[in-house]
């Protein structure tokens, strides 16, 4: 639609609502609208720079003999080494990364339901939750990797992987869902105790549901924190898995195995926060 | 109306509170009733007890001392005799407006096919027909307020205790809900205890308005609201603010409540 039509529609129908939503756009809101959409671009534009840039400093700095190639591998090489490793039936790099996948999503779920119902024991006894209390907090500020070994002689080279991711993410998990939980309205429990709710009611239809923000919340750092776990755990134990790949490639100095992972591990971070983004925004539509 | 049982008596009640730092007294000595169909209000300062009396009533409280008693029968925890209506909407955010007026008969396990029915009745009754399926943030501070009455009134209570309903909501819907409210309850023969620190609010839409002293609270003095037009009904809380006598009960009122700023 030109801008003469737009004029000739506002002088047609002038309703109530034209003085809130002119028919017809100022010139000075084109303009407004203009530059918005141009600092979008630009931002876009500039990320793109960032990547190429750092792509190009790769690339070229080993050729040129700046740093010793042996070291770096470079991003042309990345590729190569990737459609190699998925021929291979020994060292599949979809394998590998499957394993790593499966294991994470394990252990980001484990962590999510058992941090679920502790937090919600922990808020149906004050009393339990006082007894608790400095145990999770000192079992939250340990450093998990610490038990990396422990966990491999206790548990062998499977069930360790999984425990690494659960011990990293639960304890904060934990934490953060019941601190939400506590800081459920307190008047939207008396509210809903005016009619008569029990506590297993209070907790269904209050704490949980007003508390989903805050399990999304969770949800994203945990993902992350198991994906940590995970790979920590493949350093030390695993036959499989891309902590596995990383540490057998660079025990053979072939670093292109090494950037095959960890882009990959780049990828499947992404794609995670990406889908919980999704969930988030769908869970977020109609909270304010 | 003396022949009539009370729908709520309160009998010599204390309450006090317990904390580490020490005990304190809220209510001494409190003794009040109300009639079916009566619409009390209480005005007292802040922290006089006054919103401690409706948990009372409403069972979610227990006295230290003395009765509460709703129909006869000493009360011992909520029941669907009561329902409260707090300070804000507190609209569940999650849930659009119908499921949130729905959450009454829910927690009552009341029939959800006939408890849907009603429901979206009373929100069309209150001008919110057209939002059943809207979520809160999405209705302005009156309209919320409108839903939340919708949800008290579900579980089709008999005894309604209103905490300060409208304190939070801006002037002029403060006035137009409250007298929106006032028509509604009287219409629908509820009785009604309502808790306002708002002398004007109390004289214009009560039957009789009850003066609690400061903590500890005791009921320190009782006006018997009438207002003069001819045998006809009662005038509805907007007309009441303009009739001669509403002046005189705010000036007693006001006297009687003791508030001394700075002091």
């Amino acid at each position: 639609m030109s801008a003469l039509d737009n004029h000739a529609s506002e002088a047609g129908g002038m309703t109530e609502n034209a003085a809130r939503t002119p028919a017809a756009p100022s010139q000075m809101y084109v303009a407004f609208l203009r530059r918005v959409r141009l600092r979008r671009h630009l931002i876009v534009v500039c990320q793109i720079l960032l990547l190429v840039l750092f792509l190009a400093a790769w690339e070229i700095a080993p050729r040129a003999h700046w740093v010793n190639p042996m070291l770096t591998s470079y991003p042309s090489a990345i590729w190569p080494a990737f459609v190699e490793m998925l021929g291979n039936p020994d060292n599949n790099i979809l394998h590998h990364t499957w394993v790593t996948l499966v294991e994470t999503v394990v252990g980001f779920t484990i962590s999510m339901v058992f941090g679920i119902v502790v937090a919600v024991m922990l808020w149906w006894s004050e009393f339990f939750y006082r007894v608790i209390d400095p145990f999770l907090v000192v079992a939250n500020a340990l450093p998990k990797i610490a038990l990396v070994p422990i966990f491999y002689i206790w548990l062998g080279d499977v069930a360790s992987i999984y425990a690494m991711a659960v011990a990293i993410a639960i304890f904060i998990t934990i934490l953060m869902i019941f601190s939400g939980f506590r800081e459920s309205d307190v008047n939207k429990i008396k509210l809903i105790r005016t009619f008569g709710a029990s506590r297993t009611q209070i907790l269904r239809r209050v704490v949980l549901p007003a508390n989903v923000p805050v399990m999304i919340a969770a949800l994203k750092i945990n993902v992350g924190l198991a994906l940590v776990g995970v790979i920590v755990g493949e350093f030390q134990a695993a036959k499989a898995g891309l902590g596995y790949v990383i540490i057998y490639g660079s025990q053979i100095f072939a670093m292109n195995l090494v950037m095959v992972s960890i882009t990959i591990l780049a990828a499947i971070s992404t794609a995670m926060y990406l889908i919980i983004l999704v969930i988030e925004n769908r869970v977020m539509r109609h909270r304010q | 109306m003396t022949t009539a049982d009370p729908r709520v008596e309160l009998r010599d009640i204390d309450l006090r509170y317990f904390t580490q730092e020490g005990e304190t007294e809220a209510v001494r000595g409190l003794s009040l009733q109300v009639q079916p169909g009566e619409f009390v209000a209480i005005v007292g300062q802040s922290g006089c007890g006054k919103s401690t009396l409706l948990s009372l009533v409403a069972g979610i409280l227990e006295p230290t001392a003395g009765e509460v008693l709703v129909d006869g029968h000493p009360v011992d925890g909520p029941s669907p005799v009561c329902a409260y209506m707090l300070q804000h909407d507190y609209l569940f955010e999650w849930r659009t407006i119908l499921d949130n007026v729905l959450i009454g008969p829910e927690i009552q396990g009341m029939n959800m096919a006939a408890a849907r029915d009603k429901a979206q009745e009373l929100l069309r009754r209150y001008g919110l027909g057209e939002f059943i399926g809207h979520y809160p943030h999405q209705l302005s501070g009156g309209m919320r307020q409108r839903a939340a009455l919708a949800r008290t009134l579900c579980t089709d209570p008999e005894i309604l205790l209103l905490d300060e309903p409208f304190s939070a909501l801006d002037f002029q819907t403060r006035l137009a809900l409250a007298d929106e409210v006032g028509v509604i309850l009287r219409r629908e023969g509820k009785t009604v205890v309502l808790v306002t620190h708002d002398i004007s609010e109390a004289v214009s839409m009560a039957d009789r308005v009850i003066v609690m002293s400061k903590r500890p609270g005791r009921v320190k003095a009782e006006h018997t609201i009438t207002f003069a037009n001819g045998g006809g009904e009662r005038p509805t809380p907007f007309e009441a603010r303009n009739k001669p006598e509403f002046q005189d009960y705010f000036n007693q009122i006001w006297g009687e409540l003791e508030i001394h700023v700075g002091a």
